[in-house]
C-alpha cells in the first residue's frame, strides 16, 4: 500500500501515476483507492459544463487563478473526446492553462472521454478521489462539449456550472429538458458578444419556473478572456456550498450520488463475471447460435446465462 | 499493451509556427495515442511540469526558431533534475544535420526533420517507449 502512503503526504509524481492505473483499470488502483476512500470527502467539487467552443477551458483557467488567489488548492480534470475509431484523443484543454502549469498549488490531469458519453471520462469518479484525498480544496471536472442530454456530471460534482454563450438558439432551447436542467449556476459566457442580453433574459425566464427549494440558480455575465466576471462566479460558487451544507443538502446528494456510484461498480462487475467467464466454457457461443437458428428465444438465452453465472458464483482468479 | 500511449506535444521557445505540431498531434492521434497538446511559446519548465501532471510516455518537441541547441537539452537536464528517466524525448523541426549528434548525447532519443513520414516517428514511439 505504498502508494497510498505516499499519495497522502502529498507526492505529486504518486498523483500522476495512480491517477493513470485508474484510467487504465489496474486492479492496484482499485486497492489504493480502497485505502484512501476515508481521506475523501473534503474537496468541494464543480463541474463545467457547455457546448464545444463556449469558453470552458478558458473559464476554468480563470476561476482556478481566483480561487488560488483565496488561498485554495486546485485539481482540474480537462475531459476530451476520444476517437470511437482509433482510441486515440486530442487532449487539448491546456492550451488555455498554460500559466497554471507551474503553480505549486495547481494540479491539471486532462482525460479522454475513452468510450463514455455522458460528457464525462470512463473512471472519472475514481480520479476526484485520488485528487480529494491529496488535499486539493477544489477539483473542476471541465466536461467535453455537450449537447442537449449529456447530463452525467451532476453525478459527479456538488455544484454544476453551466457555460453558455450567446446566439446558440431561442428561448424554446431554453426550456428542452436536459442540460438546461441541471445547472447549480449559469454563466453567460462571451458577452460583449450580440444577444447576450436576450439569451441572459431567456435563461432567467427559463428559470422562473424551476421548483429548486432553497436555491435559485444564478445567472451570470462574463468575458472569460479578459477576465471579467470571474469572481461573482467565484462568490456564487461558495454561496451554492454554504447553501448545501446549511440545508443539510450536501449529504443527502452526496449519498445519493454515491447509490448510483454503487450500482454503476457493481453493474460494471457483473458484466466481468458473468462474461468473462463465460467465454472460457463458450456458453455464449453456443446460445448465440441457437438464437439464431431460431431454437431458442434470447430471452430464454439469457436467463440461461444469469442462471449459470448464478451457480457459478463470483469467483476472483 | 492494452493502454494508450501518452505523449504531450509542445513547442518550447518563442516561433509561432505550430502547423507542423498540430500534423504530428493529429497523426498521433488517429494512430490510437492520447495526445496531450500544450501548444505555442512552452517554457522547458512548463513541458517537464505538464509532463509530470499528465504521466505521460513520450514528450515530442517541435523547434523552428533555431533555439533547438538551447531548448531541448534545457529540458532533458529538467528532468534530471527531477529524476524522471522513462520520458522518452524526441524532437522535431529545422535542425541542421551537424546538431543532431550534440541533442543525441544531451539526452534526446531521435530528432526528426522535414520532409519525415508520419508512419516514422509513429513506430518510433511505439517501439522506443520505456515503460
Amino acid at each position: 500500500m505504498d502508494l497510498a502512503k505516499k499519495l497522502l503526504k502529498g507526492d505529486k509524481r504518486t498523483l500522476a501515476r495512480l491517477i493513470t492505473l485508474i484510467e487504465n483499470d489496474d486492479p492496484h488502483a482499485i486497492e489504493v483507492l480502497k485505502a484512501i476512500y476515508n481521506h475523501t470527502g473534503k474537496a468541494h467539487v464543480i463541474g463545467i459544463t457547455g457546448p464545444p467552443g463556449a469558453g470552458k477551458s478558458t473559464l476554468t483557467d480563470k476561476l482556478a487563478k481566483e480561487l488560488n488567489k483565496r488561498g485554495k488548492k486546485i485539481a482540474i480534470i480537462a475531459v476530451d473526446p476520444t476517437s470511437p475509431f482509433t482510441g486515440g484523443a486530442i487532449l487539448g484543454d491546456r492550451v488555455r492553462m498554460a500559466d497554471l502549469t507551474n503553480n505549486p498549488d495547481v494540479f491539471i490531469r486532462s482525460m479522454g472521454s475513452r468510450g463514455t458519453l455522458g460528457g464525462l471520462a470512463k473512471n472519472t469518479l475514481g480520479v476526484i478521489k485520488a485528487f480529494d484525498a491529496y488535499g486539493m480544496d477544489y477539483i473542476f471536472v471541465e466536461t467535453v462539449g455537450v449537447g442537449q442530454s449529456e447530463v452525467d456530471i451532476v453525478k459527479a460534482v456538488d455544484t454544476t456550472i453551466l457555460v453558455m454563450v450567446p446566439g446558440l438558439g431561442d428561448d424554446i432551447q431554453a426550456i428542452k429538458a436536459g442540460i438546461m436542467e441541471i445547472g447549480d449556476i449559469f454563466v453567460v459566457n462571451k458577452a460583449d458578444l450580440e444577444g447576450a442580453h436576450r439569451t441572459m433574459m431567456e435563461l432567467e425566464t427559463m428559470l422562473d419556473f424551476r421548483q429548486d427549494e432553497g436555491w435559485k440558480p444564478p445567472v451570470l455575465e462574463a468575458i472569460g478572456r479578459d477576465n471579467i466576471g470571474i469572481g461573482q462566479i467565484c462568490d456564487n460558487i461558495e454561496k451554492h456550498m454554504d447553501f448545501l451544507v446549511k440545508s443539510d443538502k450536501l449529504g443527502y446528494a452526496r449519498r445519493e450520488n454515491v447509490k448510483k456510484e454503487i450500482i454503476e461498480i457493481a453493474k460494471g462487475s457483473m458484466e466481468v463475471h458473468i462474461f468473462n467467464n463465460n467465454n472460457k466454457d463458450n456458453q455464449l457461443e453456443i446460445l448465440a447460435e441457437r438464437v439464431a437458428n431460431k431454437e431458442q428465444d434470447p430471452y430464454t438465452a439469457s436467463d440461461e446465462i444469469l442462471k449459470s453465472f448464478i451457480n457459478r458464483g463470483i469467483k476472483n482468479d | 499493451m492494452d493502454r494508450p500511449i501518452r505523449v504531450l506535444v509542445g513547442k518550447p521557445g518563442l516561433d509561432g509556427h505550430d502547423r507542423g505540431a498540430k500534423v504530428i498531434a493529429r497523426a498521433l492521434r488517429d494512430a490510437g495515442m492520447e495526445v496531450i497538446y500544450t501548444g505555442l511559446r512552452q517554457t522547458p519548465e512548463q513541458i517537464v511540469e505538464a509532463a509530470i501532471q499528465e504521466d505521460v510516455d513520450c514528450i515530442a518537441m517541435s523547434i523552428l526558431s533555431g533555439a533547438h541547441n538551447h531548448l531541448f537539452p534545457r529540458v532533458m537536464e529538467l528532468l534530471k533534475e527531477e529524476k524522471i528517466d522513462d520520458i522518452l524525448v524526441i524532437g522535431g523541426g529545422v535542425v541542421p544535420d551537424d546538431d543532431i549528434q550534440p541533442l543525441k548525447d544531451a539526452g534526446i532519443a531521435e530528432i526528426f526533420t522535414p520532409g519525415t513520414p508520419t508512419t516514422t516517428f509513429i513506430n518510433y514511439i511505439k517501439e522506443n517507449i520505456i515503460r
